[in-house]
């Protein structure tokens, strides 16, 4: 398969590309924000993405969905990051679904009916302190009657309060650290006995810190098979990183886009300050970064398409490589606009937010380095 | 029912399984177990049994046409050889300028005559070309060249000086930028073909910081270069005084291979460096700064080659930027710098020898001093980033 996007691809690229920059450009996340909506999104806007598709993307066609990839999930994704477009996509359409299709069926026709219409918001509850540490999770559910009993806290839950269900990952059996002994739910967020403090974080979006105080769940919510959860919960990560890193990029190829726009209008001492060679090797280096990074990229989501087993491996190579890609792509960014780079009313700096949040998401560019030593045995 | 790439697959791992001899299967120790072939070669053993059964089945260039010396093979085909190459760690049956530059410049620029007079014999490793172009006063400016070709109705005379003529002192042939005319820059070059045993020419090699000489300086002193080797094989490629257009179509091929270093070590290196570094009990590489810097190289390496895989796709389907290749030797050759500074950090005190036995006469140190050569030679990372700013960013002129 040549790296680079087919034909359809490209024409979902094209619709997915037209559709967010003119339904949910950077306004509209600042309308969202202006206002303090507490949801972090548009309920109407995800009816549209539905309309169009998206929410089912990664659903198959025998199930009402596209029956498309990682490749074509993150075709969206990069969009929604151009445009940092407030979305419950990457938690519901791909992480979400993702975990439910390593599931059994009964799950599935419970939930994908809500996903494919666009009423139904899934959220991912894994992360328990402020770094991404998903072999450490000790939050505990034991068996009770017909089911499980869930207790502990789970945080940086995106799109948490608004969610309709929680996939969570706890452990039934062993203990922190221990590989098998895992098992993921999908609760409900009106459960009893769990509560939701739901906190704005630094790009505007919304996320939760739950506390699960004796929360009961049946049998039937168990996704997968019980303390086999690392099955489901690899895949879904696996799905979760690749697209957050697609996002990134798209994050880091819109701010790089407005900066080398920016530098071409702005005038100092006599000369547009884009002529300046301080300013074009570095960012031709930015572009050279970002241009691997694409490539990166699409090689994981074609490498997770085609089941390689590999793919784990180039999925975090492609999470820290648009990690630091899109890092470095904001920070000059910011820089490059100089003083107004700093004012709210420039989009650089919402691209500099957005970049941070997803940075945290699912694994920094330490955590993935550090996996990559692992899977190379060292 | 297995496809047509998957025969193909089966098909060539069978080939190659029977008829690399196992010589080859080795991984190379230096520069010198590359196999150049030309009028006078030296093979080690192994080397001439492979060059000769890849040529014969055209696979030394496997996606030039078959009339040329090539095999034939689509893209896809191409790709598939070159990973089962990999797999079986077959080495690559000849280096050369002919394939990596000449070749491509005469495939698109050359008359049908150039093309069966000159390609067969770059195949078959028969004559080793280098490369002349740059001159003590046209570095980064190669614009600016002094060589001279005079025109003499049959023949011209050429006189001036290159200068980082890769291995002109073992070459056969040179492939040459000369002024035709004194009062244009770039539309006054032409680039010319001829033989390296001509008359006047002579060849000085440069001794690097590395201690080896790969390059050297080559005097042209009235040499003649005839305009026809035969019916209709002109000595001159595209048209006199269009030798720019053949140089720059030629360069971006110069620095899509420079660039390649990039991806260069199948393995990682902090797996390699781990065993002989010593462990923690957790398996880990014993030197935690270290082992950081091994998995960013690591990180960069293979999303470099996934930048490599994807550069040419794109670029055989037309779908890429026609300036790309500079990026791609910005970020390659700045890559296999980095790599040989991390080998050097890892290997400590040893690899400080020069000479020694142990250290392979300095192997380490001496790789590691070549690839400072990399972000220079056919064009420097500077003027890389230039070009990019430029032609691909479309950033405003000083």
């Amino acid at each position: 398969m040549p790296l680079y996007l087919n034909e359809d691809q490209q024409m979902l690229h094209d619709s997915a590309a037209e559709f967010m920059k003119g339904e949910a450009p950077v306004s509209h996340l600042r309308e969202f924000r202006d206002k303090n909506c507490k949801d972090g999104f548009s309920h109407a806007l995800w009816k549209q993405f539905a309309e169009m598709g998206f929410t089912g993307i990664l659903i198959g066609e025998d199930e009402g969905g596209l029956g498309m990839g990682h490749v074509e999930a993150g075709v969206v994704l990069e969009q929604i990051g151009r445009n940092l477009t407030p979305s419950p996509f990457l938690t519901t359409s791909v992480v979400g679904v993702e975990a439910l299709n390593a599931g059994g069926k009964a799950l599935r026709d419970k939930y994908f009916p809500g996903i494919l219409s666009g009423d139904t918001v899934l959220a991912l509850a894994v992360d328990e302190g402020p770094k991404h540490r998903p072999d450490q999770i000790g939050m505990a559910a034991t068996r009770e009657g017909n089911g499980f009993k869930l207790d502990g806290k789970k945080q940086f839950v995106v799109q948490g309060g608004s969610a309709d269900t929680l996939i969570v990952a706890a452990r039934t059996s062993g203990s922190a650290g221990d590989d098998k002994g895992l098992t993921l739910f999908a609760v409900d967020a009106n459960a009893q006995g769990l509560s939701k403090n739901s906190v704005r974080l630094v790009d505007s979006a919304m996320a939760a810190h739950l506390e699960f105080d004796g929360v009961l769940v049946d049998a039937d919510a168990v996704i997968g098979e019980v303390d086999e959860g690392d099955v489901v919960l690899r895949r879904l990560l696996n799905a979760g990183r690749s697209g957050a890193a697609a996002e990134t990029l798209g994050v880091g190829a819109g701010a790089m886009d407005i900066t080398v726009d920016y530098i071409k209008g702005r005038k100092q001492f006599g000369a547009l300050i884009g002529s300046f060679q301080a300013l074009q090797h570095r960012i031709a280096h930015l572009y050279s970064e970002m241009e691997i990074a694409r490539a990166t990229v699409l090689k994981a989501q074609q490498m997770l398409d085609e089941g390689s087993s590999k793919a784990e491996l180039m999925v975090s190579v492609a999470k820290a490589k648009a990690g630091k890609a899109t890092a470095l792509s904001v920070k000059e960014g910011v820089q490059m606009h100089g003083g107004v780079g700093m004012t709210d009313e420039y989009d650089i700096g919402l691209y500099m937010k957005r970049d941070r949040a997803l940075q945290e998401f699912m694994g920094d560019v330490n955590y993935h380095t550090n996996l990559v030593a692992e899977m190379h045995g060292y | 029912m297995m496809s047509d790439l998957e025969t193909f697959r089966a098909e060539t791992a069978a080939w190659l399984e029977a008829n690399c001899p196992p010589e080859m299967r080795q991984p190379m120790v230096d520069e010198s177990d590359a196999v150049w072939g030309g009028r006078n070669p030296t093979f080690k053993p192994g080397q001439k049994e492979w060059l000769d059964v890849m040529a014969a089945k055209g696979w030394t260039v496997p996606d030039w046409p078959k009339e040329y010396g090539g095999g034939g093979l689509s893209r896809a085909e191409t790709k598939i050889l070159g990973q089962e190459m990999a797999r079986l760690k077959c080495r690559s049956p000849l280096s050369s300028f002919g394939i990596w530059m000449l070749g491509p410049a005469l495939l698109h620029f050359g008359t049908e005559a150039q093309k069966k007079h000159f390609l067969p014999p770059i195949a078959r490793g028969e004559i080793r070309w280098c490369q002349g172009y740059s001159e003590p006063g046209s570095g980064s400016d190669l614009a600016s060249l002094q060589t001279s070709a005079v025109d003499q109705g049959d023949h011209f005379v050429v006189n001036g000086q290159k200068i980082w003529t890769s291995y002109a002192d073992k070459a056969d042939w040179i492939f040459c930028l000369t002024r035709t005319d004194k009062n244009e820059k770039h539309k006054g070059i032409t680039f010319m073909l001829f033989d390296m045993a001509s008359e006047g020419v002579t060849t000085k090699p440069i001794v690097l910081i590395s201690g080896q000489s790969a390059f050297c300086e080559t005097f042209f002193d009235d040499v003649k270069v005839p305009k026809e080797y035969g019916e209709g094989v002109s000595s001159v490629v595209y048209e006199v005084n269009k030798g720019w257009d053949v140089a720059k179509y030629l360069l971006g091929h110069e620095r899509s291979m420079i660039s390649g270093g990039g991806s260069e070590g199948s393995t990682s290196l902090g797996a390699k460096f781990a065993d002989q570094y010593g462990r923690d009990e957790m398996g880990r590489l014993d030197d935690p700064m270290l082992r950081a810097q091994m998995a960013e190289m690591d990180i960069d390496v293979l999303a470099f080659r996934a930048m490599a895989e994807r550069f040419g796709d794109t670029f055989k389907a037309g779908l890429c930027h026609p300036a790309q290749p500079n990026m791609m030797k910005y970020a390659g050759t700045e890559i296999n710098k980095r790599r040989h500074e991390l080998i050097m950090a890892a290997g400590g005190s040893e690899v400080l020898e020069w000479e020694s036995e142990a250290s392979n006469g300095g192997l380490t140190a001496r790789s590691w001093l070549r690839t400072k050569a990399n972000s220079i030679e056919g064009g420097t990372s500077e003027v890389m980033l230039n070009v990019v700013s430029k032609q691909i960013l479309h950033l405003p002129g000083a």
